[in-house]
């Protein structure tokens, strides 16, 4: 149970952009994240739209060659350390990814049947006359009838097709899966069925997620760690319960006082309001120093000349910012 | 009530002994529905039916089948159209009607021909260079495609049809050799955006096989333009193909074609008229014909409409 899945050392992700001054630049979408996962852990990588939590999942599927860093899997005590963009069969049979649109992740010329069977055969998962029969135990799985394989993406509901993707990623018996936003473009109450269904499921597989999103209060539900990222760069990272109720980054504690509530009770359990000022810069010039310092009501010289390092603060509990140099 | 229910449920048996499942019945519904919409898409289903028809049974429906061949008879040259010879004689008394008729057949030949190989080739290459899009190989095919479109479709033709014998082999060849970039450029441009869509990554995140990412994810999102194009084709092929022909450089006399009667006929306008228009009105009609056949196909495969 306490053995490291995934380990991620000082990865980075740099995109070339080519300026007409001819001077070239890049986009730094990861700059330097390490983390870990432990199996079994449900991971929660949070952050702005453009702070590189996509990159990182990309880059760790190799659909994007990191510039910088190493990735670690450890797969029954066997582990694939990756520098490049080539992934073994064996690591794709073991680390699937779910997108965000489930719109644009499925074929709209294959029917379900065959979009499921597709890793099923590359995989060998059953013998060819079995596939049909695995396939409505993986639909059962998701809680979508079996008679659902002769449909087609364009005649089911976008749930239903997130649902399918699901399945899909499922299908090669994977022990670690990326969901990538799984819910952010469906309505609420499907969200709710998806996110229970998704929790049933780690329980029965024994499965270990990093779960992108932005919506910190369903990461406070269902992760059992939570990282948070800015401008590529990982700011704080701790266990879930820690991480909510002391969070020490001036980004976290402006994340967090953000979230909108209902009642009395909640608002009380949030930390101080702090009131968020600003936009995320552009990850092509990142301020010099914290990259955070633009938008930092608790700014201090040093955080404009000098890039924090990330310190530990207890057991799990790790913050990148000045203020808790030990 | 009971009447209509017991109609009902007859009707539903009916409908299960039939030969095809309900589920394709019903696609073929849609896809008839949508197809006859456009009224000018049976008319030209209806014309390529016939030209079909009058291309296989030429021998059988032609008046005088013998006319095709080394044939004179001075006695019936040059006779206006009446009623044994409907478009009238040439000036060797050869049937214009046999000879037009006969003309289909080749021009359908060399359509389906140029088609039968400009397709595939074009596709593949189009899919390749749109899925490798941005690396080296995307480069070569994609240039060598520019070079063949650079030029002038028609010199090109002419060009590679005159170094060869000719017949209507080479003409057959030098259309060929002009046709398959159009493809390649179709395919690329879509094959580029599918390669980037979700379910392409997904599949190579799987661990799919290139051919089968190539095959079995893009390829499909690709045929309704590709029909579509093929089907507006087959008329503008034709059109290459008599133009070929009219300045000698596809079938040889005596066998007929498009291109070569109307230059004949040229000679002799306007007193035998009828030497020139008739076949000059067949390659319209077979063109039309293909043009709103494939735009009845482009609606019968439009998705979401």
């Amino acid at each position: 149970m306490n053995t490291e899945i995934l380990k991620v050392k000082n990865l980075k992700t740099y995109f070339a952009i080519n300026k007409s001054s001819g001077k070239k630049q890049y986009v730094r979408a990861v700059d330097g994240v390490s983390f870990s996962i432990k199996e079994g852990e449900i991971m929660g990588l949070v952050g702005e739209s453009g702070s590189g939590k996509s990159t990182i999942a990309y880059t760790i599927m190799g659909m994007y060659r990191p510039t910088e860093g190493e990735i670690i899997f450890n797969f029954n005590g066997k582990s694939i350390v990756t520098k490049s963009n080539k992934r073994s069969l064996e690591f794709k049979k073991n680390v699937q990814i779910v997108f965000q649109d489930p719109g644009s992740s499925l074929n709209p010329y294959h029917d379900v049947r065959q979009i499921l069977s597709l890793p099923l055969r590359v995989h060998k998962i059953v013998p060819k006359d079995k596939i049909e029969e695995k396939i409505a135990e993986i639909l059962e799985m998701v809680e979508l009838p079996a008679s659902f394989m002769y449909k087609t993406p364009t005649s089911i509901g976008g749930g239903e097709k997130q649902l399918v993707s699901i399945a899909r990623a499922l299908c090669s018996n994977p022990k670690f899966i990326i969901l990538d936003e799984p819910t952010s473009s469906l309505d609420v109450s499907i969200q709710a069925k998806i996110i229970n269904m998704l929790l049933k499921i780690h329980r029965e597989q024994k499965l270990t997620y990093l779960f992108i999103t932005h919506d910190l209060s369903l990461m406070r539900n269902i992760s059992t760690k939570v990282a948070i990222m800015y401008l590529g760069k990982i700011c704080e990272i701790a266990p879930t319960e820690i991480f909510y109720k002391s969070p020490l980054h001036p980004y976290t504690q402006m994340l967090l006082s953000s979230i909108p509530v209902i009642s009395e009770e909640e608002e009380a359990l949030k930390p101080k309001k702090v009131v968020s000022t600003g936009e995320i810069p552009s990850p092509v010039n990142v301020p010099k120093g914290c990259s955070f310092h633009t938008r930092c009501i608790q700014c201090m010289d040093i955080c404009r000349t000098e890039d924090p390092v990330i310190h530990q603060v207890s057991e799990d509990h790790f913050v990148r910012c000045h203020l808790y140099k030990s | 009530m009971k009447n209509n229910i017991s109609a009902n449920e007859n009707t539903a048996d009916i409908k299960k002994k039939s030969f095809l499942s309900d589920n394709t019945r019903e696609k073929l519904r849609i896809y008839w529905y949508k197809f006859s919409r456009n009224k000018f898409s049976i008319l030209g289903l209806c014309i390529v039916l016939i030209s079909i028809f009058l291309a296989v049974f030429a021998p059988v429906i032609a008046p005088y089948p013998q006319h095709v061949k080394e044939f004179v008879d001075y006695d019936k040259a040059g006779l206006p159209p009446c009623a044994s010879y409907i478009f009238g004689t040439d000036v060797f008394g050869r049937d214009i009607f046999t000879r037009v008729i006969f003309s289909f057949r080749g021009a359908l030949l060399m359509s389906v021909i140029v088609l039968a190989i400009a397709v595939p080739v074009g596709v593949l290459l189009g899919l390749i260079a749109g899925y490798y899009s941005g690396t080296w190989i995307d480069v070569i095919i994609m240039r060598i495609t520019d070079v063949f479109l650079a030029l002038p479709p028609m010199i090109l033709a002419l060009a590679i049809a005159a170094v060869l014998k000719p017949n209507l082999t080479s003409s057959m060849i030098a259309v060929t050799v002009m046709w398959w970039p159009w493809y390649t450029r179709l395919v690329y441009g879509m094959a580029t955006s599918l390669s980037k869509e979700y379910f392409v990554k997904n599949a190579e995140l799987i661990g799919a096989s290139k051919p089968y990412i190539l095959f079995h994810e893009i390829l499909p999102n690709c045929l309704s333009p590709i029909f579509t194009k093929m089907a507006l084709d087959v008329g503008w092929v034709i059109l290459i193909g008599a133009a070929l022909s009219f300045v000698g450089l596809g079938e040889q006399p005596p066998t007929p074609a498009f291109g070569q009667m109307i230059s004949d006929g040229a000679r002799y306008m306007p007193d035998l008229w009828w030497m020139t228009i008739f076949p000059a009105l067949a390659i319209a009609f077979i063109i039309l014909g293909f043009n709103f056949f494939g735009d009845g196909i482009r609606d019968m495969l439009d998705r979401g409409r």
